[in-house]
């Protein structure tokens, strides 16, 4: 009897701890969430998004050549890393045999797990050193690297969920491997690629290692594509490790910006995902 | 298909007709294999960069760079060991910290919580995952430090202050705070793979443990945590490589500090901060060789334990399978 109520005790005790731990895992995302609003929300005014950052020391100014930077950073990105990932999933999905496809899927998971500042190095040698200055390309490259292994892996398993009575049924009516791919399986899987592909750009949407060295700042506004670029990851660390309090108070700005982006591209990515399965099942 | 009376010019036509379609077929093929030979490529080219472009300091260290104490540019000498030391160490210390609280969440996910909480809590531990690096950064300057210093490691040094490992002044930044900071950053993919490990061991291991008599946790400590292992192993192998190659977070509150230090209060150094730090600023090839190296090394050891990980996950969780 003695022996049942400390087992029934240690049950009781050990389930609770792993309550705790969840409890514990789980409330961060609301403390992170709520000292940058706490911290931020303030200084996220019209200026924030209209205004060019001013000189050290200075009250006021904003970051619209960050946003714009990092929006023009990321597009590039896009350019690059969203089309090699869906062709290179639909390579792997559809027309693959066995060696190549798990070749390049192990190196897709090879790049995934790269460190990003190694990433940012890359960049550096291929496209910063030739060009002989930083550049908005040497971050859109950097990024694009990022977000590829994440879209190719998204769709060649988007693809795969397709169930092959879809293909048949197709390949039956007389339509070619390439009619069937683009009009029945790739609109079949339509959802789960666009998720894949958002969450890809979500992620590096935050990413700053990458762009230390290869878009580097400007407290300007960037001419061409060619010139240092601004954008809002690296703005943060540049702000939040200089000695200045205003500068402080637009890095908690920037980051409440950044964060609200990057968790609403989730959660749009996971609501796409969730009307995509409904529509399906009924 | 049958009825139709085919003539001659007819079945020409068509067989053209399908041998260009075919063609299509064969031109697709060959673009996305195209585009899916970019990625490895690619990755392969990465490899190739970081070995050119690592040449000087190779040659001129050798092994040694990689057990060389001493990191001054201005004499050209340059050696690897603080950076590998601060790197693994505040990894651990991350990985003390998020292994027992991942896992302990991953347990009551997968075995406690009713699926729609357990679904809830692992969708805001996976935006947890999403945060920024550079935001975890900010967090920790402004706020993790200076508690760290006022309050945590004053205590530290008061209780524990007998030990080597927690003595010194307290500045705030240093290897334990970076490792507090990697612990927050790493617990998601501990938690999110270690859940879908436990989930997909069958529900008969459970019923049989019950039914012998074991309490909850019995069967799940001593039946349902051992089968999933494997899976638990990635996930934690999986987080060490992400905490070893993690690079903004670490960088604003390591403290920079190129010597090698017993007390985990004292600043130091990680490889993915000293690359940051200092590679726009390098003054001379070998300066910049050996930078590139360090990033040899750090994408070296990410690769073992990310290839390690993906083969234990694959091992247990098997290719793709979510289901309970």
């Amino acid at each position: 009897m003695d022996r049942i109520a400390r087992r029934n005790a240690v049950n009781n005790v050990m389930l609770t701890v792993t309550g705790l731990c969840t409890i514990v895992t789980v409330s961060v995302l609301f403390l992170i969430l709520g000292y940058l609003i706490v911290n931020g929300w303030r200084s996220v005014d019209w200026n924030f998004f209209t205004k060019l950052p001013l000189a050290s020391g200075e009250t006021g100014g904003g970051m619209a050549n960050a946003i714009v930077g990092s929006g023009v950073v990321i597009l590039i990105a896009s350019a690059i890393g969203i089309p090699v990932g869906f062709m290179g999933g639909v390579y792997l999905a559809e027309f693959g045999g066995k060696t190549v496809p798990m070749i390049v899927r192990y190196t897709a998971d090879l790049l995934n797990g790269v460190p990003s500042i190694v990433i940012g190095i890359f960049a550096w040698t291929v496209v910063v050193v030739p060009m002989h200055h930083f550049s908005a390309w040497a971050g859109g490259f950097a990024l694009s690297l990022m977000m590829i292994p994440i879209g190719l892996r998204a769709t060649e398993q988007f693809l795969r969920g397709v169930p092959n009575s879809l293909r048949e049924g197709s390949l039956a009516l007389g339509a070619s491997k390439t009619r069937t791919i683009i009009s029945v399986i790739v609109p079949a899987a339509k959802q789960g690629i666009l998720t894949g592909m958002i969450l890809g750009v979500a992620r590096v949407a935050g990413e700053t290692a990458p762009l230390l060295f290869t878009s580097l700042n400007n407290q300007y506004w960037a001419k061409s594509l060619n010139e240092p670029t601004a954008a809002l990851p690296s703005m943060i660390y540049y702000r939040a490790i200089s000695p200045y309090e205003d500068w402080h108070r637009q890095a908690w700005a920037a980051g409440l910006v950044l964060l609200v982006l990057v968790l609403v591209a989730n959660i749009a990515s996971r609501w796409v995902l969730s009307r995509g399965t409904s529509a399906q099942r009924g | 298909m049958g009825t139709a009376v085919v003539t001659a010019p007819q079945q020409t036509r068509s067989r053209k007709l399908v041998k260009l379609l075919r063609d299509g077929d064969q031109i697709a093929h060959l673009v996305t294999f195209l585009f899916a030979a970019s990625v490895f490529l690619v990755t392969v080219f990465l490899v190739y960069e970081l070995w050119i472009h690592s040449g000087p300091s190779r040659t001129k260290f050798g092994f040694s760079f990689l057990t060389g104490k001493t990191w001054d540019p201005v004499a050209e000498q340059f050696g690897a060991l603080p950076f590998i030391y601060g790197t693994v160490l505040t990894s651990i210390i991350a990985l003390l910290i998020s292994v027992p609280l991942g896992v302990g969440a991953a347990i009551f996910l997968s075995e406690l919580a009713p699926p729609k909480v357990s679904n809830a809590c692992t969708f805001l531990v996976e935006l947890l995952a999403a945060v920024p690096s550079v935001i975890f950064g900010l967090l920790a300057i402004f706020t993790l430090v200076p508690i760290m210093r006022r309050y945590v490691e004053p205590f530290l040094k008061h209780t524990l202050g007998f030990l080597p490992q927690f003595q010194g002044p307290a500045y705030g930044v240093g290897y334990l705070s970076a490792g507090l900071i990697l612990s927050i950053m790493t617990f998601p993919f501990i938690i999110s793979i270690s859940r879908e490990a436990l989930l997909s061991v069958p529900r008969e291991q459970r019923e049989a443990a019950l039914a012998l008599g074991a309490t909850k946790w019995e069967s799940t400590w001593q039946v349902v945590v051992p089968y999933a292992r494997l899976g638990i192993l990635g996930s934690i192998f999986l987080a060490l490589a992400r905490a070893l190659g993690e690079t903004m977070a670490v960088t604003m509150v390591i403290g920079n500090d190129t010597g090698i230090h017993t007390s985990l209060l004292s600043p130091g150094y990680t490889i993915a901060a000293i690359i940051a730090n200092e590679f726009t600023e390098a003054t001379g090839d070998v300066h910049l060789s050996a930078l590139v190296e360090l990033g040899l090394v750090l994408f070296a050891l990410t690769m073992v334990l990310n290839a390690a990980a993906q083969l234990l996950i694959v091992a247990t969780t098997g290719k793709g399978s979510k289901q309970p």
